[in-house]
């Protein structure tokens, strides 16, 4: 038998029970055993139990990371519901920062194949990343928007050579079309660092994409929506992972219908273009210009436009530093300033008037019994007071005229002696200039208008205390704030009268300041100064009205209807009658359906000091309506073009062009060969 | 019949074992070995599920089968008598020194240590094994010295025997294994009864040298060990300080295990799962214990490691010789000192070392090895009982 039971042998000194020195040995190895358990359950019930909530946190901070959803953006239609701004989604190709290779030369090769990929430097990817994790940590960075099916082929086929780039979809920006009143509707982007601190933004998280100008900016708060959160774990190394935790859905954006007409908007800008090709054929540099078309009962914009303009779509998409300076208008390497595409020349603009600003120093005289609309003035080439001569353009002859007919051939010659006359009494052409909405903010829903200056005494005085405490300040350093300081002189009065001189106001102001007139004529002297605007109605995403946007008159204002008869007269007849600045701009028109009270105008700028410069084309018109009672749709048009010549040959026939398209009459463009001022 | 004859146990006093004796196995330890193996698979299961895309058991299936290899390895090993080994303590020892050599010669360099031999199931780490292997020798070199105990050449040739494999285990580097065959060591002498003296002694040494090669060396620019482990030893003292690097997987850990409160996270256990804890299937699989059973599961375990050492204490003192005891006592100093320190670990009381928490942790060798180890106390169990029947004394768990 070979059991282990016999094989057993004692094969060692010990045959004895165990020793009591063993006994003590183990004893202290078991010693050891148990102060070290007492240890370690100590420790884990400190852990677990009684800090167990805070390490519950601690993980959850690990792996639950919130990562904002955009909430789609409002869209934006015309006044005939037309979407004219809207979104699309679009792949972009984006970077999981902690899902990148080491960095150095590992995450640098990343950089180069995609940049190589994408068309972009690896340096500027490189920069992308850094900016995109100091915003929002954690979030994906996007490198490119729309970055076209085949590099996002080569990215879904090639995974494994780019670590840490992925393609999401992405819902951005739209302008179907395209660079259409680019300036008014305006553009979105990213919030910055200084607007998150503004109280426009407030509640905005960072990396929202938010509206920087026009109506993107201004109704932004409707527009944006509320951005949900996606509760994404992710693993340690910060890729997302499957998980079932409840996201916060985005709340889509309020959508804006704007009081904008499509199809005028559209005419608008093709006839404003039409007009500076035909300008620069003609030699003149017609470098910018602007148009603005308003309701004059109730202020809506029917249309607003500036040239150059730009493609809000590029914004959707990372615009680089000289792309943007180009936008911004940066001063050109000839050293010749070029206009820049993002201001809005139409409530931006700072342009004296010329002689669009006539009517409004006809009015002023005539309220201020300045002037009788049957006396006949302004005889001879030129007017002198002291030793200064103020002059008709090309030194014209138009003889003595009462107020219609110097109204209707535009002679500066009865307007400089009416602003002579009207020195003596005081502000009456300031004051019914501001009356009538000149040199003060119109209140447009857009972010940004100019203020303007009606020159007065006190403007003088008040320009040469600045000059004085600059210079004082600055010793000998030019201030520029005036040229001289000098009094208020009858001269300033008088250039005033014609819109020159230190006169400065926006298309948009002049518009309002003839809606005056045209709705007071309209209802026998009492008229309302109309908040122009755009904004008409918000609605949800879905169609529901949320509010009705109402803009409330500025002021009312009143009148003398028959001196206001006289003046709409005299601009009528320059659209009407034989001799009239713009009556051959006007041939063929139907001035008994529709008819015109339009002025020209061509301001000059500068002085001989600072050299020729061309002049620049004004018109502004009010176009009545003698249809039934109702279907009314009487329009205010202010045109300008910079350096492009006089009032009749270059904004008159924009204008026209845009009466033709609102009243749906065949478009020509008829240029008018009067050469006033 | 000689009346001389010595004792007939089989006629005059036929043995008439208790019914316990039947066992083949001793019960409680064999528990405490498959709560575990149990606790390992179900861990691993949840925590490992998403590790290799695509076979979310690629781990569950490999540790099953590592466990029951080694639980094979540990039935026939307890079918046979431990004290044979003691002959072949020669061959034994030169084993361990040439798979440790061998490893640093053909090993194949997993994360920057060459600790292993890829065999073609199983990559092999020699250091592992090497544990049970030194253990036996060491016990077999102490025996034969047993009477020489007081000199302080036995001290001394002991710990050599254990130092020197120790170091080049350390070499490759596996610092923890290096230091486990220290452990073994010391606990070899101080079970067989070397002087309190020569303890003390030893002690002393431990800690100079100790200082010397975490502090005085580094210093003067000579680095014993590689500046990473230097890094990893000191950097449970000061957690949060560097909690980017060397910090950080203890840091995570402790997170992971905090999070398991009293009742564990179950399936939302993602600091584990989602990999916030590296290592969270090997040398920290505590932290997924922690995480997912809470301190309900994580003292369950803790009290099955508890078992286990106790049987191994009490299979050291009821072995029929000092061999058994001496095997015994290494085996238990081998689980006291892995479990305690990694379990530490992973709880911010100990220094990342890369111990693996025996049974638990995944890996064929450290499996297969500690079942060897619990196979020699099974045996030295059953050796012992059926020695104590002989002698007809009652036998003792």
């Amino acid at each position: 038998m070979s059991t282990p039971l016999e094989r057993v042998q004692p094969s060692d000194p010990r045959t004895t029970p165990v020793s009591p020195q063993l006994a003590l040995r183990v004893a202290v190895l078991g010693g050891i055993a148990m102060v070290m358990f007492a240890i370690i359950f100590f420790r884990l019930w400190f852990l677990q139990v009684l800090s167990g909530e805070q390490y519950v946190q601690q993980a959850n901070a690990n792996d639950v990371r919130p990562l904002p959803i955009p909430a789609p953006r409002g869209q934006i239609f015309d006044r005939t519901g037309q979407p004219i701004v809207s979104s699309r989604t679009t792949n972009a190709v984006q970077i999981v920062p902690s899902a990148l290779p080491p960095a150095g030369a590992p995450r640098l090769a990343v950089y180069r194949r995609l940049g190589a990929l994408l068309g972009m430097r690896a340096g500027h990817i490189e920069e992308l990343v850094i900016a995109g994790r100091n915003a929002v940590k954690y979030a994906p960075v996007t490198i490119k928007t729309d970055a076209g099916p085949g590099v996002l082929t080569v990215l879904a086929e090639r995974q494994n050579e780019f670590p840490g780039v992925v393609q999401e979809p992405v819902s951005i920006r739209a302008y179907p079309f395209g660079e259409m009143a680019a300036q008014v509707l305006g553009y979105v982007g990213q919030v910055s660092k200084g607007e998150l601190k503004k109280r426009a933004f407030q509640g905005v998280k960072q990396g929202t994409v938010v509206g920087q100008e026009g109506l993107e900016y201004y109704y932004d708060r409707y527009l944006r929506g509320r951005q949900g959160v996606r509760r994404v774990e992710v693993n340690a190394a910060g890729y997302p992972t499957p998980s079932s935790l409840k996201a916060i859905q985005p709340l889509a954006g309020h959508s804006l219908r704007v009081t904008l007409d499509l199809g005028l908007q559209r005419e608008g800008e093709r006839a404003l273009l039409e007009g500076i090709e035909r300008a620069r054929a003609g030699g003149k540099p017609a470098t910018a210009g602007a148009f603005t078309a308003i309701d004059p009962s109730n202020g809506e914009v029917l249309a607003m436009g500036s040239y150059p303009t730009f493609n809000p779509n590029k914004f959707a998409k990372p615009l680089t530093q000289a792309e943007y300076n180009a936008l911004k208008g940066a001063t050109s390497s000839s050293g010749e300033e070029a206009p820049a595409p993002l201001t809005n020349r139409a409530a931006n603009g700072t342009y004296p008037t010329g002689s669009t600003f006539k009517p409004i120093t006809a009015m002023g005289a005539l309220e201020g019994g300045v002037i009788n609309p049957g006396e006949a003035l302004g005889a001879g080439q030129c007017i002198h007071v002291s030793t200064q001569q103020f002059c008709n353009s090309g030194h014209a002859e138009y003889g003595a005229l009462d107020l219609v007919n110097a109204l209707r051939v535009s002679s500066d010659t009865y307007f400089f002696e009416t602003g002579e006359l009207a020195n003596s009494h005081g502000n009456v052409i300031q004051e019914t200039a501001r009356k009538l909405g000149i040199g003060e903010q119109t209140g447009i829903d857009l972010p940004s208008e100019i203020t303007g200056i009606v020159p007065d005494r006190r403007w003088r005085e008040h320009e040469n205390q600045l000059q004085r405490e600059c210079e004082h300040k600055q010793h000998s350093k030019p201030c520029g704030i005036v040229a001289e300081i000098r009094p208020w002189s009858v001269g300033d009065n008088m250039h005033l009268a014609v819109g020159q001189g230190d006169l400065i106001t926006s298309p948009l102001q002049m518009a309002v300041a003839y809606s005056t007139l045209a709705n007071a004529y309209m209802h026998n002297g009492y008229g309302t100064v109309v908040t122009p605007h755009l904004g008409m109605e918000i609605d949800e995403a879905k169609g529901g009205l949320v509010q009705s946007l109402s803009f409330p008159p500025v002021r009312h204002v009143h009148l003398n209807y028959s001196d206001l008869s006289l003046v709409m007269e005299g601009i009528h007849d320059a659209a009407s009658q034989p001799g009239g600045t713009s009556f051959e701009v006007w041939s063929g028109w139907d001035q008994a359906q529709h008819p015109v009270y339009g002025k020209t105008g061509t301001a000059q700028h500068g002085t001989l000091n600072s050299g020729f410069t061309e002049d620049q084309s004004w018109y502004m018109c009010y176009v009545g309506d003698r249809s039934q009672i109702g279907q009314q749709r009487p329009i205010v048009i202010a045109v300008t073009v910079e350096k492009g010549g006089f009032g009749a040959e270059t904004a008159a026939p924009i204008a026209r062009l845009m009466a033709s398209q609102w009243f749906g009459k065949p478009k020509r463009f008829v240029a008018g060969s009067s050469k006033t001022l | 019949m000689s009346p001389l004859s010595p004792i007939k146990p089989t006629e005059e006093a036929p043995v008439s074992p208790p019914r316990v004796l039947q066992w083949p196995l001793d019960p409680l330890l064999t528990l405490a070995v498959l709560g575990l193996g149990i606790a390992s698979v179900v861990t691993l299961g949840a925590a490992t599920r998403d590790l290799v895309p695509g076979q979310p058991h690629y781990y569950v299936d490999r540790q099953a089968i590592y466990l029951l290899v080694g639980a094979l390895f540990m039935l026939t090993l307890s079918r046979l008598d431990y004290a044979r080994l003691r002959q072949w303590k020669n061959g034994i020892y030169a084993l361990l020194m040439f798979t440790i050599l061998a490893v640093l010669g053909l090993g194949h360099t997993a994360r920057g240590s060459q600790r292993a031999i890829s065999l073609p199931f199983f990559s092999f780490q020699a250091s592992e094994l090497g544990k049970v292997l030194l253990i036996l020798a060491l016990s077999a070199f102490v025996v034969d010295r047993a009477r020489r105990l007081r000199e302080r050449d036995t001290t001394v040739r002991v710990m050599l025997a254990a130092l020197v494999p120790a170091m080049f285990v350390i070499a490759q580097p596996d610092l923890g294994s290096g230091m486990v065959y220290v452990m073994v060591g010391l606990t070899l002498l101080f079970v067989a009864g070397t002087s309190w003296k020569h303890l003390t002694g030893l002690l002393a040494l431990g800690v100079i040298s100790l200082t010397f090669v975490l502090v005085a060396a580094p210093a003067a620019g000579v680095h014993v060990l590689k500046p990473y482990q230097v890094a990893r030893l000191t950097a449970f003292l000061h957690p949060t300080t560097n909690a980017q690097k060397e910090g950080y997987q203890q840091e995570e850990s402790k997170i992971a295990i905090g999070a398991g409160q009293k009742t564990g996270r179950g399936s939302s256990a993602n600091q584990t799962k989602l990999n916030f804890v590296p290592e969270d299937h090997t040398d920290f699989i505590f932290a997924a214990v922690g995480e997912q059973y809470g301190f309900l599961g994580a003292g369950l375990v803790l009290c099955l490691y508890a078992l286990l050492i106790w049987r191994a204490l009490r299979i050291l003192v009821m072995a029929k010789d000092l061999f058994g005891s001496l095997v015994a006592g290494g085996v238990a100093a081998m689980l006291m000192f892995q479990v305690f320190v990694n379990v530490g670990m992973t709880i911010g009381i100990m220094p990342i070392t890369g111990v693996t928490l025996p049974l638990m942790s995944y890996g064929g060798s450290s499996v297969i090895t500690t079942l060897l180890a619990v196979g020699l106390l099974q045996s030295i169990y059953v050796q012992a009982r059926a020695s104590a029947a002989l002698k007809g004394r009652v036998p003792l768990y």
